[in-house]
């Protein structure tokens, strides 16, 4: 590890550290808040791995979060808890792989396209089996895991999910694809398989989607499919991560701060026009701050030490 | 003998808003993820024109058409031509103007919601059943399919045989070709873009007449037309309509003989395939 690996690696463990005393301190408004947060900072790290280098958006966060959540909701009178994690996990796992195999060999829009309809699709057909089998649509969580417990489980994920980032990018793996992002001809001919590198990717990103939403499960103790399957939470995700700026693992957390901050604010007093905020903030992102902040901060202390 | 019409009735319709799609994307080669909500917004209007003035929903296309049409034109000026004009490569332009649209589509949402409120709507316009092989059908859904029908075909043969829709498909076929003979690219792209737009929102208008919608269905189409438009091979006009009426039968089918709530699986289903398969569409060529 190099000087600076070092320091920003004592950084995070110090901020993480931090952050973690949240739940000691406080109980109500900022531990949800937090829980929000840690669940906006996992998600959006992970949808960046993916997507940050390949420049693929991905829509299919909510699908996978609502996957696991059902998976909980589906085993939790049978299956111990945790043995219910790890098959959501083994789920999201497998249908990342397959949504990769059909859609990740061709061109960026036959994914986008295919991922903007996959969590209304798995709503529609959970809806339709819990119809046809005859139960109710709705499904009970109750277990004794408190919301202090889950912010401090999504905060470990979110250490997992910086390590993989960190270790990607120092591997062959992370260099195939930025080569890929640059571009894919180029990879191609270089002897990369830019199928299995970007399938590989993606099934890390919807592995954690997925145990971000059986981890949050407990949390919500009833579960419905308009619920666990919102359509807001892969555009929010897009937007935090890109806000912060997906080509940096720290980007989509410098992002989600502020966003989750603001946008609860916004959301409190204009509770009827968040789809047209929503819009605004994409359009925002696209317009105002092509690179997100990270590309912001970037550019800024460059400029400082270019004239120090 | 029920599928089999039923199917045609909605694939005529399907195959007038993926035309629409299908002018923005293949010509103007802006992937608009708001197609869907510009049809919802023919559709309000539509709704609006009927209950405030008495204007019936077919007549009101020509009002609606030329409106989406300036406001699409206005749409592609403001927010995609300074995409258009930064974009480094190809790759580049469609994850922006997938990102700006996107963002496009939910201003639409909440404004729509904001004037409409978030309910479901429809108005009762022509709902006389008509009988065709025993079978009932509301004479709303016939005209609509008629006037998708019609629309349809002056579309294809305005851009089959005349000399700008000759245009149009040359920037279509190759965008750097088409400017060394001649053609202003930005305008005829514009032209296209707005174009989509007005058939998109006459498509709206003609699906307000049978169907119940509300704010937000939008995507919902977005994702059809889009879908049809893959299936039949992007570039491919008569592509575009065929797999229209299969998208129309398969959700018919499955409608009839499984769930109603399962139409849009058997619209990812045939995507699927078409993926699979045959990625460059059912009628596509294959490119290198």
């Amino acid at each position: 590890m190099t000087r600076t690996e070092i320091r920003n690696f004592l950084i995070t463990i110090v901020l993480f550290a931090l952050a973690a005393l949240i739940p000691l301190s406080d109980s109500g408004f900022w531990l949800s808040m937090g829980i929000t947060i840690a669940t906006y900072m996992v998600l959006s790290t992970s949808w960046a791995l993916f997507s940050g280098p390949t420049h693929y958006i991905s829509l299919a966060t909510g699908a996978f979060y609502g996957i696991g959540m059902f998976t909980v909701g589906v085993g939790i009178e049978v299956v111990p808890y945790w043995g219910l994690v790890i098959i959501a996990a083994v789920i999201g796992a497998v249908l990342a792989a397959l949504i990769g195999l059909a859609t990740l060999r061709l061109s960026g829009v036959y994914f986008v396209i295919f991922t903007l309809g996959l969590a209304e699709l798995v709503r529609q057909i959970v809806t339709w089996v819990q119809t046809t089998m005859g139960s109710s649509s709705g499904l009970y969580v109750l277990t004794n895991i408190t919301e202090p417990i889950i912010f401090w489980e999504l905060l470990v994920l979110g250490i997992i999910v910086y390590f993989i980032g960190w270790w990607i990018n120092r591997s062959r793996l992370g260099f195939a694809l930025r080569i890929i992002g640059n571009d894919e001809v180029v990879a191609v001919h270089s002897g990369i398989n830019t199928a299995a590198a970007k399938i590989i990717l993606f099934v890390i990103s919807g592995t954690v989607a997925t145990i971000v939403g059986a981890l949050l499960a407990p949390r919500l103790s009833y579960i419905e499919s308009s619920i666990a399957f919102s359509p807001m939470l892969s555009f929010i995700v897009v937007i935090t991560a890109l806000l912060g700026g997906a080509q940096r693992l720290w980007g989509p957390i410098v992002g989600v701060i502020p966003f989750m901050l603001v946008w609860d604010f916004l959301t409190a007093t204009f509770p009827n026009q968040t789809t047209l905020m929503l819009g605004i903030c994409f359009l925002l992102v696209v317009y105002a701050i092509p690179h997100g902040f990270a590309g912001l901060i970037e550019k800024n202390s460059h400029r400082l030490r270019g004239r120090g | 003998m029920e599928i089999l019409l039923g199917g045609i009735l909605l694939g005529g319709t399907y195959a007038l808003i993926a035309m629409g799609l299908q002018l923005q994307y293949g010509v103007a080669r802006i992937m608009n993820l708001a197609n869907g909500e510009v049809l919802v917004a023919g559709s309000f209007s539509a709704l609006w024109l009927f209950t405030g003035a008495q204007i019936n929903p077919i007549l009101a296309i020509v009002l609606l058409a030329p409106g989406a049409y300036i406001l699409n034109y206005f749409i592609y000026q403001i927010f995609l031509r300074p995409l258009v004009k930064r974009a480094k490569s190809e790759g580049q332009l469609e994850v922006d103007s997938i990102l700006s649209t996107f963002g496009i589509s939910f201003v639409f949402i909440g404004l729509l919601h904001a004037i409409f409120g978030g309910e479901y709507f429809n108005y009762e316009y022509l709902e006389i059943p008509f009988e065709i092989f025993g079978q009932a059908y509301g004479v709303n859904r016939i005209a609509a399919f008629l006037g998708a029908a019609i629309l349809a075909a002056l579309l294809y043969i305005w851009l089959t045989h005349t000399r700008s829709g000759l245009k149009l498909r040359a920037v279509s076929v190759n965008p750097s070709s088409a400017r060394l003979v001649g053609i202003n690219v930005e305008r005829t792209s514009a032209m296209a873009f707005a174009l989509g737009g007005a058939v998109t929102a006459a498509g709206g208008s003609l699906i307000s007449m049978f169907d119940t919608f509300d704010a937000s269905i939008g995507v919902v189409f977005t994702m059809k037309a889009l879908i049809i438009v893959i299936l039949g091979g992007v570039k491919e006009i008569k592509g575009t309509i065929v797999a229209a009426f299969i998208l129309g039968f398969a959700e018919t089918a499955v409608a009839t003989l499984i769930d109603p709530g399962l139409t849009l699986a058997a619209a990812f289903l045939l995507f699927v395939l078409v993926l699979l398969f045959r990625p460059q569409g059912l009628f596509g060529r294959q490119s290198s």
